[in-house]
Order: structure tokens, then C-alpha cells, then sequence
């Protein structure tokens, strides 16, 4: 008798579900956007930083290795940013503009690799360019760059956790959301390139900062994991300062601490060629 | 109340709490849940949105004592006075019975001591050597030579002159060109012997007393390095390694070391060498020019019976770049003997043209830490055929050099044990000299300081008279055990 009147009832609670059902996503950001938010953190904050870097390596018998050195970062600008006079807003805008990058490291510790300085040019389309000078003989040593999963001077951390994995290279999925984290979790789109089968990060709601990883192999055991055991705000950019990563495997772990960490520096460009291999950039470095 | 799940991470120290909008936030972890560590910002304050500048001192989120610099133990103080060095230990012996030479190729002790420190922006930078060595006879010092109980490696001072402009003035270590172990446009000197008997690879180098002054634009570079007196290679002179004696005909030695006539005056013999070089979508290009000399003797005077350095002039080129997953370079260089142009004394060395090609790269999909290089390396005479003429003119049955010498090298390089432990070898391989020489080594580093090296060097050869041949009585291991502070 009022199979209208049930219609338009059925319609607008449907109507009503589906749009408290957009609300709701609205407010939830897709995967995408906290892989980059958190790639931005971690690898972006600012036009350049630098910081200074104790490694300490510890085997499965206790025993520990050293590595100080100290990191030069500059970013690609945007090439679409506002010319001169931008607002903050426009800045803000620019920095999250994460493109190619420079990297310049300068080794301290231990003693057979002091002064030996590191350069790599990050591309995002392309393989990474990367040198080594050795001041013994004053050689400029290119070298390949063909395998970023391979360890950054001996320690648990791979070329690739220092400069940054592309976000593009794995398919991300947002597996949960907590009060805390975001939990994602990271499938490589080329299996045969990596070691892992997949990989979890819990993301810092917040700071968006990744508190942890974990790696699982190809047998879905869990083998490598990284945590980030202290943070703090420096020139306003939430800033990991001691982080460990740890091989499950061989049950040896390194922990990085970071002081001396500065944002917006400065450097010009040319600090990251091979003039200032041959002669490090003393002023940047203390 | 900030809830953590049973397996969720705690939050780093010093990390903010997330809020809840009511804003009543605490410390107090739930049930099961690790606390919060100290140091995280006291409740119901916001991260800071970025950009807006930390107040100098103490403030929220901050540790105290925030720019703290490193200080590791011990050696901090070493470090801040700008002093670096090691002491080696490294002996050798050669593989089978050389009869101009002694049995043992290397037997020291050697100290370095490396001092760098910057002031009113000048870096100046001392490197010494201080070395005990029995093997050879002679000790008297020579610094020029690197000979006696102290070897200054480097003693110079560099400053940036202008914004475009860098000098650096002094006792210096110099390379430039892109073969490995293979030099065309790297006419700087060589310390040869030390190559060959187990000496630590930085010791090929051998030191030049030159002013380098590098010129920077957006347009190109241009280094330009001023030589004022002639810095021979430290080559070889039958005191350590046998050589082929062309005069004699044959292998020697101690016998009868090399007499040379050096060209040593100031300003007079002096040496120029620049590149031109810039960085074009990641290709390196580079061109060189050298005014001098043939760094290891290249002529003989007949009337004094001495080596000579005749003059020579080297003009080249070459490009490195990313190749596929690896670096190739090509370089090439025409070497000018200028005082034999003509190419018919037999007593001076003839022009030369020379070229390479190399490849390296990983091999990730055979294993980790594995890098693998090959060259293809050729020097072709110039006037071979007056060449040959004037040498059968001397002598008939002299041997001659071929028109083309080729040489194949190959490089795979090994990490192993957290990259502690590096096997590596190294080979020349000439097909149309029919000689080689390779160079094995194993180094492990046992700590932060300490390192253990063992290796050889085997040359191979099937006539006496060719260059890697005529060492075949040298070929040596060697063991090195080294402390670095």
C-alpha cells in the first residue's frame, strides 16, 4: 500500500549511509598519501640538512665497530615552485616537492677511512651516480650503483634505508589504522630485485614519522627490522635521532645516532662535485 | 589516554603523544602497554607545525645537552689536533731463486703520521713515513727519491684563492684519468717498485712537488698543475726487481743498477699538465695536455751509457659514464716524443698512441659485494718500421717491441664477513707480449683499528725482454699486519 513511501525510506538511508561512509573516508588518507607524507619526513624536511652520524655495529658476540661521519643533503628545488618573494604557504608548498637529491659523506671513524668522502647523486628515473674519493692517492673512484640492497660500510643498514627507497617501486596498502599508527603494508613490484617478500611500517599519526619496520622473507618469515628509538623537534621538523636496524638472521644489529642535525643550511650546489671531494668543505663539516 | 595494541611499537623517546580532541592526554600507558618514555613533550601540547623557528635553549621535545657533539673513546684528542696515522708491519719473499737479487723483496716497519688542520682557511697538511727497512743497501735520505729512513709523502698547503679559484701549493699527491692500474693521461709519477713488491697500493703514487691551480665556471673546469723540477717515477733500477737490460742483453739487477741522467734543473726542466674537464648529464669528459718528460727512462746516451728522459708531449681525452647497470670509460692519448720525431733512433723511445676502454659493475644476481672490471688496453708505435730499422742497423739480432701491444685486465672484487674480509685480484694479461702479472690479496680487518693483509705478485712471462716479462724472477708474496689510529 505505500511501496513509495518504503522506497523513499530505503533511498535516503542508503543515501545517508553512503555519505556518512564518504565523511568517514574523507578523514582516513589513502595509502599513497602516507607513504609520501612519511618519505617526505624522513628523507625531504627541508631545502638541505646535514648531520652528524655514530654508527655502532654489533656482532652476535658482542662485539662493536665504529663509523662516524657526517651527511650533507641537498634537495632538487621544485621546478614549478613560485620565483622570489613566495610566501610561507608557497615554501611550504615547495618543500613537499620531493625530487632528486645530493648526498655528500664525509667519513671520520675508524681511522683507515678518514677523510675518505662519498658522493651520490640520487635520480629517481634513473640509477643513482656515485663516487668515492680516496685521499691517499687523490682518486676520484666512480662507482656502480647497480645494487642499493647491499650494506653502507659494513652495517646493518643498506644504501637504500640511507638514500631512500622509491615510493614507486612497491605497492603500499593501508592494512590498519590505530589511535598511534598507521600500519602499512609494502609489496615490491619486482620481486627478483629484492630480498624480502614484503615488508610492515607503523607510521606515527602525528609526525608521521616510521617508528618501525619489519621484513619478512619470500617464506613469510620475519628477518630484518628497523625502530626508531628516539626523535625530537629541530628547526620545527620532527627529526629521528636514534634508530636501529637489526638482521634477525645473524643477530647482529646497528644503531644510528644523529646530532648536530641542522635544516636549511644553505649549501650551494656545487658543494656536491668533485671539487669538494678533493678538498672537503671544512665549513659545512663542523 | 594514548592505547597501544599488544603489538604495536612503543613510540621513540621524545615523540609526541597523539591527542584526542578533548585534549586530556596523559603519560599513563593501559594494560600491557610499555610506558611512554621520558623526554616525549609534556601533555596537551602540539607538535609545532613546521617552519616556524626553534627559541634558542631548552624546549619542549628537546633533551638537554640537544648539540652534543660525538665523542668516542680514547682517540678523540688525536682527532682535534688534526693527527691521524698507522704503523705497518710487511714482509715478502720472493717465490723462486732471483740471481741478481736478494732472496727476501720486502721486510719493514713503517710509521705514518698524517696531519691536517685548517687555519684563516688554509689547510695545511703533512704526511710522513718514517721507515725501517733492511732490505736495501743504500739508507742515506733522499726526499726527493723517497729513499732512507723518512719518506714525506705530502707537505703542502691549500686555500681557496677566489670563489673560482683553488690553489694547492707543496709536496702533493696527484690523479686524474679513468683507467684502473692502466695510465694514458695520468702523467703523474709512479713509484713502480713499490707496485710490484707488496707495498700497499697507495704507494704507486709517488709524490709530486707542484702547484695545482683549479679553475672553476659553470662552463668547464681547468685543473692546471706547474712541476718546477722534474718528478721522475720512482722506477725500476735493478736494486729490487731484475729488469731486461737492453745494452747487456739480458736480465739484471744489483749487477748493474740503472745509471740515469735526470733532468734536474729548477725552472728550466720543469713539467706542465692540465685538464679540461665537466660533468655533462652525468658523463664525465676531460682534456689533458702534459709538456715534459718520459717519467721512466725512455732513452739511452750511448756516449755516456745513461738512461735518459727525453722530452715528450701528451695530448688526450676521455669520458666515463654510466653504461647500462655499470661505469664504462674510454680515454685515449698520442704521446710526442719530441726529441725522436722521426722515430729512427733506436736509442729514444718512439711516439706513441694509446687507448682504452673499461667496464665495471656489481654482479648482485651471482652475489652479494661482488664487483667485477675489465680494460681493453693498446699502445700503438708510431714509425715502427724505422723503429725496427735502426735497431737491426745497431744490432741484428736485437729483439723489437711489436707495433701494437695489447693488454687485457681484469679486477673482481669480493666482500665478505659484513665487508671485514676483501679478496680481490688483479691481472694484466698481454696476448701479443704473451706476459702477465697478477696481483692476489686478501685483507680483514680484525677490528676498528687493526688489519691483517697477505697477497702476491706473480709475473709471468714466456721471453725476458717484455714488460711484465722481464720481471718473472721478482714474483713474491707478502704479508702485512697494520695498526691505524
Amino acid at each position: 500500500m505505500k511501496p513509495i513511501n518504503t522506497i523513499n525510506l530505503t533511498a535516503a538511508l542508503l543515501l545517508i549511509s553512503a555519505a556518512t561512509q564518504a565523511a568517514l573516508a574523507a578523514d582516513e588518507p589513502s595509502a599513497m598519501d602516507v607513504v609520501r607524507h612519511a618519505n617526505r619526513v624522513a628523507y625531504y624536511q627541508g631545502k638541505d640538512g646535514r648531520a652528524d652520524v655514530k654508527m655502532t655495529i654489533t656482532d652476535d658476540q658482542g662485539r662493536t665497530r665504529n663509523r662516524e661521519m657526517t651527511i650533507l643533503r641537498w634537495d632538487q628545488p621544485d621546478p614549478n615552485a613560485a620565483k622570489a618573494g613566495a610566501t610561507a604557504q608557497d615554501a611550504d608548498k615547495a618543500d613537499e616537492y620531493c625530487g632528486d637529491q645530493k648526498f655528500y659523506v664525509y667519513f671520520h671513524r675508524p681511522a683507515d677511512v678518514n677523510r675518505m668522502a662519498f658522493l651520490v647523486w640520487k635520480h629517481l628515473d634513473k640509477e643513482d651516480d656515485r663516487w668515492l674519493y680516496l685521499p691517499g692517492l687523490d682518486l676520484v673512484k666512480r662507482i656502480s650503483s647497480a645494487d642499493k640492497r647491499t650494506s653502507f660500510v659494513g652495517s646493518n643498514f643498506f644504501y637504500e634505508d640511507v638514500s631512500g627507497r622509491h615510493i614507486n617501486d612497491d605497492t603500499h596498502e593501508l592494512t590498519k589504522t590505530t589511535d598511534t599508527y598507521y600500519v602499512l603494508k609494502s609489496t615490491p613490484k619486482d620481486p627478483k630485485s629484492v630480498e624480502f617478500g614484503y615488508y610492515l611500517s607503523w607510521i606515527h599519526k602525528t609526525t608521521f614519522v616510521v617508528v618501525m619496520q619489519e621484513y619478512y622473507d619470500k617464506d613469510g618469515q620475519k628477518f630484518r627490522a628497523y625502530k626508531a628509538l628516539g626523535m625530537k623537534q629541530i628547526d620545527g621538523y620532527w627529526t629521528v635521532t636514534k634508530s636501529e636496524m637489526a638482521d634477525l638472521r645473524t643477530k647482529s644489529n646497528t644503531v644510528l645516532e644523529y646530532d648536530n642535525v641542522k635544516y636549511n643550511v644553505g649549501f650551494p650546489e656545487d658543494v656536491f662535485t668533485e671539487r669538494y671531494l678533493r678538498r672537503a668543505p671544512q665549513s659545512y663539516l663542523k | 589516554m594514548t592505547v597501544l595494541g599488544a603489538d604495536e611499537p612503543a613510540l621513540p623517546a621524545g615523540a609526541p603523544t597523539t591527542q584526542p580532541a578533548t585534549g586530556t592526554a596523559t603519560n599513563t600507558p593501559g594494560a600491557g602497554e610499555p610506558a611512554l618514555p621520558t623526554g616525549a613533550p609534556s601533555t596537551g601540547e602540539p607538535p609545532l607545525p613546521s617552519g616556524i623557528e626553534q627559541p634558542k635553549g631548552p624546549t619542549t621535545g628537546q633533551a638537554p645537552g640537544a648539540v652534543r657533539k660525538p665523542q668516542p673513546a680514547g682517540t678523540n684528542w688525536l682527532q682535534a689536533m688534526g693527527l691521524s696515522g698507522f704503523l705497518d708491519f710487511r714482509a715478502g719473499i720472493r717465490t723462486q731463486h732471483d740471481p741478481h737479487e736478494k732472496q727476501a723483496s720486502l721486510g719493514e716497519t713503517r710509521a705514518q703520521l698524517d696531519f691536517q688542520k685548517t687555519w684563516n682557511k688554509v689547510t695545511f697538511k703533512v704526511v710522513a713515513d718514517f721507515l725501517e727497512d733492511p732490505v736495501p743497501d743504500h739508507q742515506e735520505v733522499d726526499l726527493y727519491r723517497g729513499r732512507g729512513w723518512i719518506d714525506l709523502r705530502q707537505a703542502n698547503a691549500a686555500f681557496g684563492l677566489t670563489s673560482w679559484l683553488d690553489v694547492k701549493a707543496g709536496r702533493q699527491i696527484l690523479t686524474w684519468g679513468t683507467g684502473d692500474l692502466l695510465f694514458i693521461n695520468d702523467m703523474f709519477p709512479k713509484d713502480w717498485q713499490a707496485f710490484f713488491i707488496g707495498r700497499d697500493v697507495e704507494y704507486l703514487k709517488a709524490p709530486s712537488d707542484a702547484v695545482k691551480m683549479s679553475f672553476y665556471s659553470d662552463l668547464a673546469n681547468l685543473d692546471v698543475v706547474y712541476t718546477p723540477r722534474f718528478n721522475a717515477d720512482r722506477y725500476i733500477t735493478g736494486e729490487r726487481i731484475s729488469y731486461y737490460n737492453s745494452s747487456l742483453g739480458r736480465l739484471a739487477g744489483r749487477d748493474a743498477e740503472a745509471r740515469v741522467d735526470r733532468p734536474d734543473e729548477c725552472f728550466q726542466d720543469d713539467e706542465w699538465a692540465a685538464r679540461l674537464y665537466k660533468n655533462v648529464q652525468g658523463y664525465e669528459l676531460a682534456a689533458y695536455g702534459y709538456w715534459g718528460f718520459w717519467k721512466s727512462p725512455g732513452g739511452f746516451d750511448p756516449a755516456t751509457a745513461r738512461a735518459t728522459f727525453p722530452r715528450l708531449s701528451v695530448y688526450g681525452a676521455s669520458v666515463r659514464g654510466q653504461v647500462g647497470a655499470g661505469i664504462g670509460n674510454l680515454e685515449a692519448g698520442y704521446y710526442d716524443s719530441r726529441d725522436d720525431r722521426n722515430g729512427d733512433d733506436p736509442f729514444i723511445n718512439n711516439s706513441q698512441f694509446r687507448f682504452l676502454a673499461g667496464y665495471e659493475r656489481d654482479l648482485p644476481m651471482i652475489a652479494r659485494d661482488l664487483t667485477v672490471g675489465v680494460q681493453y688496453y693498446v699502445e700503438l708505435m708510431m714509425q715502427h718500421d724505422q723503429y725496427v730499422q735502426s735497431v737491426r742497423a745497431l744490432h741484428a739480432g736485437m729483439p723489437t717491441a711489436d707495433f701494437a701491444r695489447q693488454v687485457l685486465t681484469f679486477r673482481v672484487t669480493k666482500l665478505l664477513m659484513d665487508q671485514n674480509l676483501r679478496l680481490s685480484l688483479f691481472a694484466y694479461y698481454s696476448p701479443t707480449d704473451a706476459d702477465a702479472y697478477l696481483r692476489p690479496n686478501v685483507n680483514y680487518k680484525i677490528d676498528d683499528h687493526w688489519s691483517a693483509e697477505v697477497g702476491g705478485n706473480v709475473f709471468v712471462g714466456q721471453v725476458p725482454h717484455t714488460f711484465f716479462g722481464q720481471f718473472r724472477d721478482n714474483s713474491n708474496v707478502y704479508a702485512a699486519l697494520r695498526y691505524s689510529f
